[in-house]
């Protein structure tokens, strides 16, 4: 039987989480003081809820593998945070925030839970503000809000390129007061590497220490997951290099549903890549689109020209420019959408108008924006007849004001200066919007096991909008988990602490030992990045922005063919009992080559197109994705049966009771 | 390009370390000097010797992990640039490298090129926060104007990494450009300053009792950091210091 019961509750739609937070069970605060909660991964969603749960006074300990929890991979989230505050007077509200998020999601996600994260965004910003975030203001010391891609309402909130480092250092604060008042312990420089069940409850994890190599027992009467998503199944992606799917992927081996692995975000706007010892891909904000106007030569032989550096992007006139977002879709232009911003660069591109050596990458040109907003910056002071200099130089402080860390970036790493010459740009992949099934209190089908951010599937369907990510980790963090956990805690106010020699607790700290020995015991000839780049490259060939059957069905061949040459092949230098970064990587990218099979599983399974899950076969006329509602508006949700060809599919079939499903359209 | 690296090794935190050299070939400029070091490492592992461990991550300037100390300058010799986008073309064909960890009492050697910076979270745990709970009952965040001027320069203050090149640019190992930086983000906004007296006494008594050195103003963290962050910072901290030792 299948155990999916999304639980959402009753009643009208902006009704339900009000209701539902009067409905459900509460412990009171002094039993929460012998209730112990683990929480896996300190970014947004983790160090939120981590304060806010320390704060309710539950006993926390966090687990992380980086050194401090202020270097989770939050930190890079550039853009901004949305939030329907409606501050701009532009027709915003908490509908039209879940209804653009149901669309940019081609209406895969769940009404109710996207609904709660509209409700609940307003106050995000509020929080923010009161910790101490520094958001941009305007001179007349109020918030400024820009646009990001999908909605026709500025609504996102932003701290110049360093939107998500400056609300991450805000969470980072809140856990701090509570590190200091000892209700949080943090457990840095730590990786979880399985989870412990007791009587078919979650109650622990076994994880190492990353400095001494030593393998340690943890319980708790609950255990969550916010350990960010897979993308870096891809090996090259804009995560960091740490970015991992193991915890998420531990436990769903142990019980937990693995829901939509196929949904993945390739970001439009990134950094090309330069060659095969890369080792990364940078974003540049999709913020940059609020003022940078895409396009791609409209001749052929210029195109070749730039290619071969005959001409330079300068000397073609307006005419000679594709600017091919706003020639297909008129009235979003240059804000669509990351999935079809995506592909049509992809399908330029492919019709052979690339402009950088690998012709892979088209222009993100800032030129109109600097002339625009130079002469509103000269007409300001009083200078209504300013030279072209004039015009060019205020207007590239506005660009500066605005966007300065990211052109900074760019040109140390492309070493060319965006002032003066359009970015190159290329997507990459960025996002994952699939992750661990959970239901309305973000419990996985695990009893006990909540999962939050990225790291779960919830809100975002096939496609995340922009500002969103930022959105979702805290709205889980600081205003769902503590309230839902709860729910399921007051079961165990009498249960006590729970102990560590269990059979479980044995069971699980040898299955990792094992794991562990095996690698550093495996003497084989190539090292864990060979492997993680030939996974890399199926991923991105065959599992990329375009997919089709036939690739999918190889895809699914080689990742297992790749995964049995890992375990035969490969080398772990060093030694258990120290710190070993060969070692943390050997267990990071088995579990990818894993991962990556059921992604391809999943990705197959699914005959239609829909956000950012494009299939050849299902495409309009027009190329743009055609989805199939009769047949596929569910949620595949995958059970793990020991090997991920065999996973068996468990359907939450969606339902829109408050939206009408039609095509999606940014024409 | 042709270099020759000379790299600390040191087992970890008990064993002696050392300068090894390897030398290295076949590097482009458009590596960024992490990729170089991956280039090595994959050599060194093929060859079933040990790879060099470094810390690093987000690869983009902004989690703070990457730190190395290149040539005796934190991060390398670009300016305004994390070691991790710290690209080849900075160096020439035939150069020598020489790449250590951050030195300082109060991060002590791990292993190879890798510190432990947990004093730096210590500091932000005595008081880099505002006691606000996090549960959503706060006031409308546009009924607290900011002055523009004021939240820019808190955010270019917030803008800090947590990367420790200004204590290893210090030849005092003073930690004041890092702590100032999270003082003068809550001095400067109204939010903050409800508790800046206890703040800045709080923060500045940990970051002595870590181990770090005094300030005596050469200058050396703004010129090194990554992210600019200004010494006026440091003279705030000072004035805010003085006034809230005077209140106390």
């Amino acid at each position: 039987m299948s155990k999916l019961d999304s639980k959402i509750p009753k009643g009208p739609l902006a009704d339900k989480w009000t209701k539902h937070k009067n409905d459900i069970n509460l412990v009171n605060p002094a039993n929460k003081r012998s209730i112990d909660i683990i929480m896996v991964g300190t970014g947004l969603a983790g160090g939120s809820a981590a304060a806010t749960l320390a704060e309710l006074g539950y006993n926390v300990k966090t687990f992380c593998y980086q050194d401090s929890p202020r270097r989770a991979h939050s930190i890079a989230a550039q853009g901004g945070i949305n939030a329907a505050k409606n501050y701009q007077g532009d027709g915003d509200s908490n509908y039209r925030l879940f209804y653009d998020t149901v669309k940019g999601g081609d209406y895969r996600s769940r009404e109710a839970n996207v609904y709660r994260l509209a409700e609940v965004s307003a106050n995000i910003i509020d929080q923010c503000v009161a910790q101490g975030v520094p958001f941009a203001r305007e001179y007349g010391g109020y918030l400024d809000n820009r646009s990001f891609g999908g909605v026709l309402v500025s609504r996102t909130f932003y701290a110049k390129g360093q939107t998500g480092q400056q609300l991450l250092l805000g969470a980072y604060s809140a856990m701090n007061r509570q590190i200091n008042r000892g209700k949080i312990t943090p457990y840095n420089r730590h990786e979880m590497l399985d989870l412990v069940i007791v009587d078919g409850k979650a109650r622990g994890i076994i994880a190492r220490d990353l400095v001494t190599g030593e393998i340690e027992r943890h319980s708790a009467h609950a255990v969550v997951i916010a350990s960010g998503g897979y993308g870096n199944a891809f090996f090259l992606s804009t995560n960091a290099m740490g970015s991992n799917a193991t915890a998420a992927w531990k436990i769903h081996k142990r019980g937990a549903y693995f829901a939509n692995p196929c949904y993945t975000q390739i970001h439009p706007t990134c950094i090309p890549v330069s060659g095969d010892h890369q080792s990364k891909l940078t974003l540049m904000s999709e913020s940059l689109r609020n003022d940078g106007r895409i396009w791609v030569p409209k001749k052929i032989e210029d195109a070749e020209a730039i290619r071969s550096g005959k001409k330079k992007p300068n000397d073609l006139s307006a005419e000679e420019r594709d600017y091919y977002l706003e020639r297909r879709y008129p009235s979003f232009g240059n804000l669509v959408p990351r999935d079809v911003a995506s592909r049509a660069a992809k399908e330029r591109c492919d019709a052979g108008f690339g402009v950088n050596k690998t012709g892979q990458a088209v222009f993100l040109d800032f030129a109109s924006a600097i002339e625009r907003y130079g002469k509103e910056q000269a007409g300001i002071h009083g200078n209504h007849n300013p030279s072209k200099e004039e015009v060019t130089k205020l207007g590239k402080k506005v660009i500066e004001d605005k966007y300065g860390n990211l052109f900074q970036m760019y040109q140390k790493i492309v070493d060319e200066n965006p002032y003066e010459t359009p970015m190159m740009i290329y997507p990459a992949v960025h996002y994952t919007m699939g992750g661990i099934w959970v239901d309305y209190n973000l419990q996985s089908t695990i009893p006990g096991c909540y999962v939050t951010g990225e790291a779960n599937f919830s809100d975002h369907g096939a496609n995340r909008l922009g500002a969103s990510a930022l959105m979702q980790g805290l709205a889980d963090g600081y205003f769902v988990l503590p309230y839902t956990i709860g729910n399921y805690l007051s079961q165990d106010i009498k249960t006590g602490p729970i102990p560590t020699d269990s059979k479980e607790f044995d069971e699980a700290e040898n299955k990792v030992r094992e794991l562990l020995e095996k690698l550093i015991n495996n003497k084989g000839k190539h090292s864990v990045d060979h492997f993680h780049k030939k996974l890399g490259h199926i991923m991105w060939n065959k599992c990329g922005m375009a997919r089709n059957a036939k690739d999918l069905e190889s895809a699914m061949s080689e990742i297992r063919a790749l995964r049995e040459e890992f375990w035969r092949d490969v080398r772990v230098p060093g030694d258990m009992n120290e710190m070993n970064a060969e070692l943390e990587k050997a267990t990071r990218v088995a579990d990818f080559l894993e991962l990556g099979e059921l992604f391809a599983k999943d990705a197959l399974h699914r005959n239609e197109s829909c956000g950012g899950h494009f299939r050849e076969e299902y495409q309009t006329e027009e190329g743009e994705a055609l989805r199939d509602d009769e047949n596929f508006m569910y949620v595949a949700a995958w059970e793990y049966t020991g090997d991920p060809a065999t996973e068996v599919l468990h359907k939450e079939e969606l339902e829109y009771e408050n939206i009408e499903v039609k095509s999606r359209s940014y024409k | 390009m042709k270099l020759t690296l000379k790299i600390w090794r040191q087992k970890n935190n008990k064993a002696k370390g050392e300068l090894k050299t390897y030398p290295i070939d076949g590097i482009e400029g458009d590596m960024s000097f992490l990729e170089m070091l991956d280039v090595l490492n994959e050599g060194l592992i093929n060859k079933g010797e040990e790879p060099v461990v470094f810390d690093h991550d987000c690869r983009e300037g902004i989690c703070g992990s990457c730190s190395l100390q290149i040539n005796g300058e934190p991060h390398g010799p670009d300016r305004l640039v994390t070691t991790c986008q710290l690209h080849m073309r900075m160096f020439n064909d035939g150069d020598t490298i020489v790449i250590e960890p951050f030195r300082a009492k109060a991060f002590p050697v791990i292993k190879d090129l890798v510190v432990d910076r947990s004093s730096f979270d210590r500091i932000q745990q005595a008081g880099g926060f505002i006691s606000v709970n996090t549960s959503g009952n706060t006031i409308d965040a546009n009924s607290i104007p900011v002055n523009k001027h004021d939240a820019d320069e808190s955010f270019n203050a917030a803008t800090c990494i947590g990367c420790g090149a200004c204590v290893a640019a210090c030849k005092n190992a003073s930690a004041m450009l890092f702590t100032s930086a999270k003082v003068s983000q809550f001095a400067l906004l109204p939010q903050g300053r409800i508790e800046a007296t206890e703040r800045v006494l709080n923060m500045v008594a940990q970051m002595d009792k870590e181990g770090f050195g005094n300030c005596t103003n050469t200058g050396a963290c703004e010129i090194e950091c990554p992210k600019g962050i200004s010494l006026e910072n440091i003279a705030r901290m000072n004035r805010e210091y003085l006034s809230a030792s005077l209140e106390g």
